[in-house]
């Protein structure tokens, strides 16, 4: 569905996307993550024809970005939420969405029942009289996501949805997009909220300028952190670890009573592991595996590139 | 271009205006002073010295362009600094929509109200001076040529002018009243001519008011290709907001 090869932007000295390759598929949700500043609004900005690329390729469908005759079709067949939300604060949150309705060609009747639809399922069709600018942050943010989504396009570009929102609202808006995921809709999410990438997305691309990584939230834990296996002790004495490090050849961190230690495969190598420390003197109190957090990941990736 | 999309975002435009007291009150006060104010000094102006009517009438009538250089500055200024504010160029731009239906969306949005409001002063404008003036004049002194020629030919270039300048000064505007102010150096020309045919430097008659309609029609061709540079999509996006 999105198909991007080498794209750059560079705002005349500065770049702020550099050789982006990755695709979409159809019906994926895809996670864009990364720093402030690391290019995630311009790229979604390019896709979405509102700025030129300064040199590569990108397709939505089989239409191409940068081609003056494609933009159009391009703009019809995506809904946008970016990251201000943009509302006309004057008119009401039925206006607001009718007059996108119209711009997208939406015929009236699909219109209204698009409007009411999507308001209700964002638990705000009371307010649909209330004036934008009387909403409160949480209700403009879901009146935004009706607006990318009143012409019913099939790809949805959303340009950190839950930044700034209270817990309630945000989880309001991950629950609506875990609804369109359902409904097959493709969506490209940016977003530096790890904990949403994680639960929302297929498939994650960490970009800083230029696109570090690419996998699904599984592959990526796995790829670029070793599991550790964290051991609680009684008391950690310098003698134990002395001795602990001539009996196994795994990296040993100390952190209070707590040996932690690199492994490649748990299953196999925590019982050699605890019947070192056993026989080492250690007094072994809990066994806890630590499994790399999507954290740990982004902030080694991004540390890397420091 | 579609019409038709340009007419969405000027009916947008327009009934956000519907909401703004200040959009509405600007509206209808300069009309309103216009249309009432300046009949009633034709009046009294006639009773003190009525050979110096018609030029007083004709000097009057050019109000009217003053008005089109002003009037469309206010709304254009809501208009287009007003989306910069509210942040909602960016998913109006995303929309399937070329970037001159858009400029003439916007440019029809605050074309309309004010020359819609200032048609009709000139009506009420025309009805009473007339009422004033027919038993000193012995005739009824409008419509003629003149006041033709401002209402049908200048008012609509003047107006197109103010919101081209618009269009140029809203690109750097934060705000919309210093683009209003910075907009509203269109019209300083224009007084200068109405002080000029005041102090009869000048005659409003129909030659010169034919080369003034030339000079704005040139003003707004070259001001038509200034604009339209400016409002881009990527230039909009990137140093507008």
């Amino acid at each position: 569905m999105i198909t991007v090869a080498n794209l750059t932007k560079k705002f005349g000295e500065v770049t702020a996307v550099e050789g982006l390759t990755f695709q979409v598929e159809d019906g994926e949700v895809f996670g864009f993550l990364g720093p402030n500043g690391a290019g995630k609004t311009t790229t979604i900005r390019m896709l979405c024809c509102l700025i030129s690329k300064t040199s590569g390729e990108a397709k939505i469908a089989d239409y191409q970005i940068g081609k003056a005759t494609d933009s159009l079709q391009i703009r019809k067949m995506i809904g946008l939420v970016p990251d201000n939300v943009g509302l006309y604060d004057d008119l009401s949150a039925f206006e607001n969405l009718d007059f996108y309705g119209k711009l997208y060609e939406c015929p009236e009747g699909r219109r209204r029942e698009n409007i009411e639809r999507f308001l209700k399922m964002l638990g705000i069709w009371e307010k649909k009289d209330a004036r934008a600018g009387s909403l409160s942050k949480g209700m403009k943010q879901k009146l935004a996501l009706a607006r990318a989504l009143v012409h019913e396009p099939k790809i949805l570009f959303m340009d950190e949805p839950t930044a700034n929102l209270d817990p309630e609202s945000a989880k309001t808006v991950r629950d609506f997009i875990l609804e369109l995921k359902k409904q097959g809709r493709t969506i490209f999410l940016n977003t530096h909220n790890l904990d949403e990438a994680q639960r929302v997305c297929d498939r994650i691309g960490i970009i800083k300028t230029k696109l570090l990584t690419v996998g699904t939230p599984e592959q990526l834990r796995e790829s670029l952190t070793k599991p550790k296996t964290e051991i609680k002790l009684a008391q950690v004495s310098e003698a134990l670890v002395s001795e602990l490090r001539k009996r196994i050849p795994n990296k040993i961190e100390v952190a209070d009573n707590k040996l932690i230690i690199d492994v490649t495969d748990p299953d196999k190598e925590n019982p050699a592991i605890i019947t070192a420390v056993a026989s080492a003197g250690g007094q072994v109190r809990e066994v806890t595996q630590i499994v790399p957090t999507l954290e740990d990941v982004y902030l080694q990736i991004v540390k890397e590139t420091k | 271009m579609r019409i038709s999309k340009a007419w969405i975002i000027a009916a947008k435009d327009m009934r956000v205006f519907t909401r703004r007291k200040s959009a509405v009150y600007s509206m209808v006060l300069f009309p309103l002073i216009v249309s009432i104010g300046l009949p009633l000094v034709i009046h009294f102006v006639g009773a003190r010295n009525a050979a110096r009517l018609p030029i007083l009438m004709n000097s009057f009538s050019f109000f009217f362009l003053i008005g089109a250089a002003m009037l469309p500055i206010l709304l254009a200024s809501y208009s287009l600094v007003g989306e910069k504010i509210e942040k909602s160029l960016e998913p109006l731009l995303a929309a399937p929509i070329t970037d001159s239906e858009l400029l003439l969306g916007k440019s029809i949005a605050a074309f309309i109200p004010p020359v819609a409001a200032l048609y009709i002063s000139s009506i009420v404008f025309m009805a009473l001076a007339n009422l004033v003036t027919h038993n000193t004049l012995g005739y009824l002194y409008f419509p003629n040529w003149t006041i033709g020629l401002v209402l049908l030919l200048l008012t609509p270039l003047s107006a197109i002018l103010s919101i081209e300048w618009s269009v140029i000064v809203s690109s750097r505007a934060s705000d919309p009243r210093a683009a209003q102010m910075q907009g509203l150096f269109i019209a300083l020309p224009l007084l200068a001519i109405y002080v000029a045919s005041e102090v009869q430097a000048i005659s409003l008659d129909t030659k010169t008011l034919l080369i003034i309609s030339g000079v704005i029609l040139i003003a707004d061709v070259i001001l038509f290709f200034l604009s339209t540079k400016t409002f881009q999509r990527e230039e909009i996006l990137t140093k507008w907001t």
